[in-house]
């Protein structure tokens, strides 16, 4: 069984957000790069899917030189190979053409992403991809089991839950519940070390072109000072949620 | 040309944001210049004319076995059947669970680009552009697209529905018949008579300042006299006090309701990120120095087994005498 990962490489959820001083484009500066938390969650499934059915992991990433970083740190947590397809991932339709022809290419059996990544949020790349191969979709995934032939996976809906089920290929967008957050695989000094040595192939993007052009960025206006109202004084907090926020 | 929306329901019913798209997808038809087409698809209880009254001039109803149950690329090949039929060239979708699903979908099959996360109506015609929410609430941008087609996937409470008191015609299409989905649902388990967080006006969120799982009921209680959905920090959802349906912030859902009240909650960037968007934000927080303070409209220093059910009182006082 060959799963593809999906990994992007997104700031660090602690970081302060900047625009360079145009506003045309994020600042870089200081930020610190993770792979995306949703990400972490397929990584570590199939992590699992390998130790038990002995899967074999292909992560991938569409991104500059910058984002090798991230693709070693998940050889490290137990991926076998990584590809980086060598582009600047400003559209999601971009994203998903290199991935859906990297899936044609290798044979793979499914592809595990995030559910968005937490720097764009587009949650886009997934499904766009399982539409380019014609593959099964379930989106927001928060459980996946084997079942035989068949896998059993739990989605989440508006307000609860949906299980499904589905045979390979498909393409999971993934996020907490895939595995739990405490069951997260974090890299050992073995895995830094063998990590090293594992192939990342660098390839050519396939032709595609842009269907989206970012403009211009903005910070949400500033919070005017908070009031505060004494414990005592519920009444106080009502009328002001009635008569000046107008909430109730 | 014309502006297509989906309008979402779920067991025969519409939900609760379906009329804002519909508003979105009139608004945005007027700025085109063109007219708004309603489409719903599966089998419907309700009287889909109504849709007239938020300004749009038609509605399709596609109804079939394989719309039995949601399936991305069912649907999405589906509606993309019905704008083509259309001449549709934007299609308007609620960012709803299922609407985030089909959107890319949609896109591909259309072959159309799409603007997602769209928090307000569209601010151009040419090129198309659209303010999207980057960076988990951290931060906005313009989106634009020469694509001669679009998609537009909007985050719930982002415009408020407007009546306009015009009718609407009820039509059946058979476009997009679609093929049965690969996907079997086994089974579907809704909250019942619960509001969805994305689409809830008004949230009340608990944090581990609660201390346990069987001190939620205060916080139910006051989300019953409020009309509000609950919500709960991350650590909450990790212990198992609450279902990870409710969790919001960075990793969790992104909700814009009009008004949050968070208890006990100490207002870490992670949660701030998925909630900041609200409204009017209430904090109700023993520790006068919580960072969530800052991020807040309305603060109460206090302990939240006594603060939160005097102010369920107050409201229950409040709504009785209004
Ligand atoms: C990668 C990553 C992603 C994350 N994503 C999210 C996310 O999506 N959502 C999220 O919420 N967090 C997220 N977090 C976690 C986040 O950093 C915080 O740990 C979390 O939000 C804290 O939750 P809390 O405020 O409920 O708990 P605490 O930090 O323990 O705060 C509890 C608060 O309750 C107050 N309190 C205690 N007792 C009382 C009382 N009796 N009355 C009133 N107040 C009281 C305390 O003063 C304190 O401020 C993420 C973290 C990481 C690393």
């Amino acid at each position: 069984m060959k799963v593809l990962v999906c990994i992007s490489h997104v700031p660090d959820t602690t970081s302060k957000i900047n625009f360079t001083a145009d506003n045309s484009a994020f600042d870089k500066n200081g930020v610190q790069y993770v792979i995306n938390p949703y990400d972490e969650f397929g990584l570590t499934r199939a992590v699992w899917l390998k130790e038990k059915q002995g899967a074999s992991i292909t992560v991938l990433n569409v991104g500059n030189k910058e984002t090798e970083p991230t693709l070693r740190k998940a050889l490290a947590i137990g991926a076998d190979t990584a590809i980086r397809v060598e582009a600047e991932p400003t559209d999601a339709y971009f994203v998903a053409q290199q991935i859906a022809a990297v899936a044609k290419e290798g044979g793979y059996d499914m592809i595990i992403a995030g559910r968005e990544s937490i720097d764009y949020n587009g949650g886009q790349v997934p499904g766009m991809v399982a539409a380019l191969l014609g593959w099964p979709f379930v989106n927001a995934c928060a459980g996946m089991e084997a079942n035989g032939d068949t896998y059993d996976f739990v989605r989440e809906i508006d307000g609860g839950k949906e299980k499904l089920s589905a045979s390979a290929p498909f393409v999971v967008a993934g996020q907490k519940g895939l595995v739990e957050e405490k069951d997260l695989r974090i890299p050992n000094m073995r895995g830094i070390m063998q990590a090293r040595t594992k192939p990342l192939e660098v390839k050519a993007p396939v032709e595609a072109a842009n269907k989206t052009q970012t403009g211009a960025f903005s910070k949400p206006a500033p919070k005017s000072a908070v009031k505060m109202v004494d414990a005592e004084n519920m009444a106080e907090l009502v009328r002001m949620l009635h008569e000046e926020a107008k909430v109730i | 040309m014309s502006v297509l929306v989906y309008l979402e329901s779920w067991e025969g019913k519409f939900k609760k944001n379906t009329w804002e798209a519909a508003t979105y997808a009139a608004k945005t038809a007027s700025m085109l210049g063109t007219e708004a087409i309603g489409l719903c698809i599966g089998k419907l209880d309700e009287d889909a004319s109504e849709a007239g009254n938020y300004g749009l001039s038609k509605v399709l109803k596609l109804e079939g076995d394989a719309f039995n149950q949601f399936d991305a690329n069912v649907y999405g090949a589906a509606i993309a059947e019905v704008a083509a039929a259309q001449s549709a060239n934007t299609v308007i979708v609620s960012a709803t669970f299922n609407g985030k699903a089909l959107a890319p979908a949609l896109s591909i099959q259309a072959d159309a680009a799409l603007l997602s996360n769209v928090v307000a109506l569209p601010e151009n015609a040419s090129p198309f552009s659209v303010k999207r929410g980057v960076f988990s609430g951290k931060g906005f941008n313009i989106l634009t697209s020469d694509a001669a087609k679009r998609i537009v996937l909007f985050v719930p409470n982002s415009i408020a529905p407007e009546a306009t008191g015009g009718s609407a015609s009820v039509e059946g299409t058979s476009a997009g018949q679609g093929s049965i989905s690969p996907v079997a649902v086994k089974e579907v388990d809704r909250v019942k008579g619960k509001i969805p967080l994305p689409e809830a006006e008004r949230v009340i969120s608990g944090g581990r300042g609660l201390k346990g799982p069987e001190n939620w009921g205060m916080i139910e209680e006051l989300a019953e006299v409020l009309d509000a959905g609950t919500a709960c920090s991350k650590p909450v959802s990790d212990m198992d006090w609450r279902p990870h349906s409710e969790h919001v912030g960075q990793t969790g859902i992104a909700i814009k309701p009009n008004l949050y009240v968070a208890v006990g909650i100490s207002g870490a960037i992670q949660h701030l990120a998925g909630v900041s968007a609200s409204k009017t934000i209430v904090v109700i927080n023993k520790d006068p120095e919580a960072p969530f303070f800052k991020a807040a409209d309305y603060g109460v220093v206090g302990d939240a087994f006594e603060v939160v059910p005097k102010l369920t009182e107050e409201i229950k006082k409040f709504k009785a005498a209004n």
